[in-house]
Order: C-alpha cells, then sequence, then structure tokens
C-alpha cells in the first residue's frame, strides 16, 4: 500500500504536465462535444417537433442509427469512412473524431430535449398562440424557459456519458486523459498508480460538474 | 343588439373530426358574431361547444368549412394566423398563466414582442389592467401566489392587453373553487358591458340569461337552437333543448 502511494506521487512528480495536457485535452474536447452536441440536439428536437412526417421520418432514423451502434464503430466511420467518401473535406484525425462524438451526442442530447419539451403542459403553447405569438418566440420565450427544467437533469447525465466517452478518443491517441494513461503506462511499465490518476481526475471533473448542476437546479426551485 | 352591426366572425359549415375521423364532433355549423355581439354557448358535454370555440381562432384546425374573421377567410392556405389571432383574446378553462414570468411580464410579452409596443408603454397599460381588476399589487409576483380567481382574473387581463376585437371565454368559472366565480364573471360582465365582443362557452345558466344578447344552445356537432336568452331559457322549441335545460336549471 505504501509502496503504491510512493509510485503514485513519484509518478505525479514526474508526468504531472503529460496528466494536466491529458486533463486539457479532456476538457476540451468535452466541452465542445457538450456544446455542439447540445446545439445540434436542440436542432434534431425541434426538427422532430415540427410534426412535418417527412422531418421526423429522418430524424427517428437518425436517432436510432446512433443509439444502436456502438460510439466506437462511429468514430471509426467519421475517421476512417467519411474522408473517403468526402475526400474534399479536410479535416484532422482529432477534429474527425471529435465530429463522431458531437454526432453520436446529438442523438441522445436531442431524445432529453424532445421529451422536456413535450412535458411542458400544452396550455402553455396555446396560451401564447392565443395571444398571436408566433411560433418562435412561443418555443424560446414560453415553452422553453419552462422545458429547461425538465431537461437539465437528464441532460446532466448526457454530460457526464459524453466527458467519460472522449476516453474513446486514446484509441487514436489524440491527447486527452485516457492517452495520458497509456503514454505514462508505456513509459513507467506502472499500471495501477497512473490508473488511478485518471481516474481521480476524471471522478473530481464528474463530480464537479454533477455538484454545480444540483446548484443550478436548487437556485431554478427557489425562483419557481 | 342591433343586426346592422358588422359581422366580425363568420363561420361556414365548420365540420371538426377527431381520431381519423372516427368522432365527428363537429357536424356543419354556419353561424356569425356580430360587433359588441355578447353570444353564450351552452349545451352538453361532449356537444363541441369548445372545440366549436378553439376553431374560431384556429387553435384547432377544422376539418373542413371556412372560418371568416373581420372580412377575411383565415381558414385560406398561405395566412399569417398570428396576426389575426391578435386580436381574438382567448381565457381558457385552466388559466393557463405563464408560471415562469411575473404577473406583469404575462401581460406585457406579447404587446412588447409582437406589437413591438415601448417596454414601459406596455407596463403603464398592464399596470391600468391591473388595477382595473384589483390585482395591481400583484404584479411584480408569480402567479404561484395566485389564487385561481387571481389566476383567471390574470388572464383575462393579460388578452386585454393586446387590445382585441373579440374575446372568446372557454368555461372561465369551471376550474375555480366556488367562492371566486363571482369575482370572475363580474370582470367578463364589465367587460361585456363595456361593448366588447365576447363569445363565451359556459355551464353558468344564471349568468348566460343575465349578460347574453344571444345564446346558443348545441348539441351533437351543431347548433340546435339559437335565440334571445329570453327565447331560449323562458320558451325553448326544440326538445333537447328543453330537455337539457330541465336538466340544469
Amino acid at each position: 500500500m505504501l509502496e503504491l502511494i510512493q509510485d503514485v506521487v513519484k509518478i505525479w512528480a514526474k508526468y504531472s504536465d503529460v496528466f494536466l495536457n491529458g486533463l486539457w485535452g479532456t476538457v476540451w474536447i468535452s466541452l465542445v462535444t457538450v456544446i455542439l452536441g447540445t446545439v445540434l440536439g436542440t436542432l434534431i428536437a425541434l426538427l422532430k417537433l415540427t410534426n412535418v412526417k417527412i422531418l421526423t421520418w429522418i430524424v427517428d432514423i437518425y436517432i436510432e442509427i446512433i443509439r444502436g451502434t456502438p460510439a466506437l464503430l462511429q468514430i471509426y466511420f467519421f475517421w476512417l469512412g467519411v474522408p473517403k467518401l468526402l475526400p474534399m473535406l479536410e479535416l484532422s484525425n482529432t477534429q474527425w473524431i471529435v465530429v463522431a462524438l458531437i454526432v453520436n451526442a446529438s442523438a441522445y442530447i436531442a431524445e432529453v430535449i424532445r421529451a422536456g419539451i413535450q412535458a411542458v403542459d400544452k396550455g402553455q403553447t396555446e396560451a401564447a398562440k392565443s395571444l398571436g405569438m408566433s411560433n418562435f418566440h412561443t418555443m424560446q420565450r414560453i415553452v422553453f424557459p419552462q422545458a429547461i427544467r425538465n431537461i437539465l437533469p437528464a441532460l446532466c447525465n448526457e454530460f457526464i456519458v459524453m466527458i467519460k466517452q472522449t476516453s474513446l478518443a486514446s484509441i487514436f491517441f489524440v491527447g486527452e486523459l485516457t492517452t495520458a494513461f497509456k503514454t505514462v503506462q508505456s513509459a513507467t511499465f506502472l499500471v495501477i498508480p497512473p490508473l488511478l490518476i485518471s481516474g481521480v481526475i476524471y471522478l473530481v471533473l464528474n463530480w464537479g460538474l454533477s455538484q454545480g448542476i444540483k446548484v443550478l437546479e436548487r437556485r431554478m426551485r427557489e425562483s419557481d | 343588439m342591433t343586426d346592422t352591426a358588422k359581422v366580425l366572425i363568420r363561420v361556414e359549415n365548420l365540420k371538426k373530426n377527431f381520431n381519423n375521423d372516427n368522432l365527428h364532433v363537429l357536424r356543419g355549423i354556419t353561424e356569425e358574431i356580430r360587433e359588441g355581439e355578447v353570444v353564450s354557448i351552452i349545451g352538453p358535454s361532449g356537444s363541441g361547444k369548445s372545440t366549436f370555440l378553439r376553431c374560431l381562432n384556429l387553435l384547432e384546425t377544422p376539418t373542413s368549412g371556412k372560418v371568416f374573421f373581420e372580412g377575411v377567410e383565415i381558414t385560406a392556405k398561405k395566412i399569417d394566423v398570428d396576426k389575426h389571432r391578435q386580436k381574438m383574446g382567448m381565457v381558457f378553462q385552466h388559466f393557463n398563466v405563464f408560471p415562469h414570468l411575473t404577473v406583469l411580464d404575462n401581460i406585457t410579452i406579447a404587446p412588447i414582442l409582437e406589437k413591438k409596443i415601448p417596454k414601459a408603454q406596455a407596463e403603464q397599460k398592464a399596470m391600468e389592467l391591473l388595477r382595473q381588476v384589483g390585482l395591481e399589487d400583484k404584479a411584480k409576483e408569480y402567479p404561484r401566489r395566485l389564487s385561481g380567481g387571481q389566476k383567471q382574473r390574470l388572464a383575462i387581463v393579460r388578452a386585454l392587453a393586446m387590445e382585441p376585437k373579440v374575446i372568446l371565454f372557454d368555461e372561465p368559472t369551471s376550474a375555480l373553487d366556488p367562492e371566486m366565480v363571482k369575482d370572475v364573471l363580474d370582470v367578463i360582465k364589465r367587460l361585456a358591458d363595456s361593448g366588447m365582443t365576447t363569445v363565451i362557452v359556459t355551464h353558468e345558466m344564471g349568468f348566460a340569461r343575465e349578460v347574453s344578447d344571444r345564446v346558443l344552445f348545441m348539441d351533437a356537432g351543431v347548433i340546435a337552437e339559437s335565440g334571445t336568452p329570453e327565447e331560449i331559457f323562458q320558451h325553448p322549441r326544440n326538445p333537447r333543448t328543453v330537455e337539457f335545460l330541465s336538466k340544469v336549471l
């Protein structure tokens, strides 16, 4: 046990910059995935809510495909497959992998947002429409602010899943926390200490996020 | 009410089916509402009263038939329904006030966004309206602090803030505790007396009799009888009207 602690301290002293770089990689990939995934997911949810048959049909297929196939396979598809299909798009490996993560996240987020919006009482939309409010204003000012309450807790879970999912990028040696573990592991031939360090950093990151959301939820309840 | 007043709303052979056309809720209604008129719609539940009302501002899309408002066919394709709805207020059974907005913002949001009224002016008008219904001290509160009767008065004021040509009331007192019904009915009566065109679906027979210029009795998706309150309540001709009134009066 003592030996393990000593190893952890030693490794941290020597490789802290590798882990911190890895943390930075995980944070920026997560942030970009979360933000663009939410934007794309919201658009997809809104397409579905238009009730235009062809649109809801396309959205359903999109969501089913993404939820029904492994994220890792999707990353391979964007990393190896899409550049072959669309050679004019010149993105780096890392960029393709981030695109794959965004697309993956968007399907799950779209479902969370759709459910949250549909849970808002239909009378709210009717009241706004009866006042002559446009569809856009009705959604933006009346439905969405109320839907956020339903969406936020579930979205938080999605964010945590996504942060952990960025570790899949390590397969392709995109510099994030799991890549940092692999780098240190192959340099030192030690498994447990670098695993512990990476694991604790993930844990702190996700714990911090869920605490932050809890505070936000409490504040919304108070203002309610 | 004279017959020379301008026709505000006209519906022609209005039909509405639900459930993949398996349920025929409105079976062909032709009717006119004139400016300044106060019209009550009564009838047994399931007779299509609310659906009829909701077709007037197209919250329900009619299956067939036409609705004209100020001479314009609003059921026509490519028409900006929002613009016309701004002139047709509606008050709902379950109030549908916006819980995330203050009382004042509930009233000003639509005028500011859709009619581009300056905020200060919209708020001044809203305060004036709130005073008229005795809610001026609630302006900064959220609706959860209001009683049912207060919420419904807020909903009425919210509709009035758009300066509509007509207000449609969909069973406005059915969800209220009995002691709050009178406050709300008083507000509606004052509004009706002030010359506002009013269409009200109601189970308050005493009220319908007192304030209406005309009463429509609906049954099984059609207007089975229409006339002055006296004609309907004192001398009903249709046996279904007689039967209905014998149950509710």
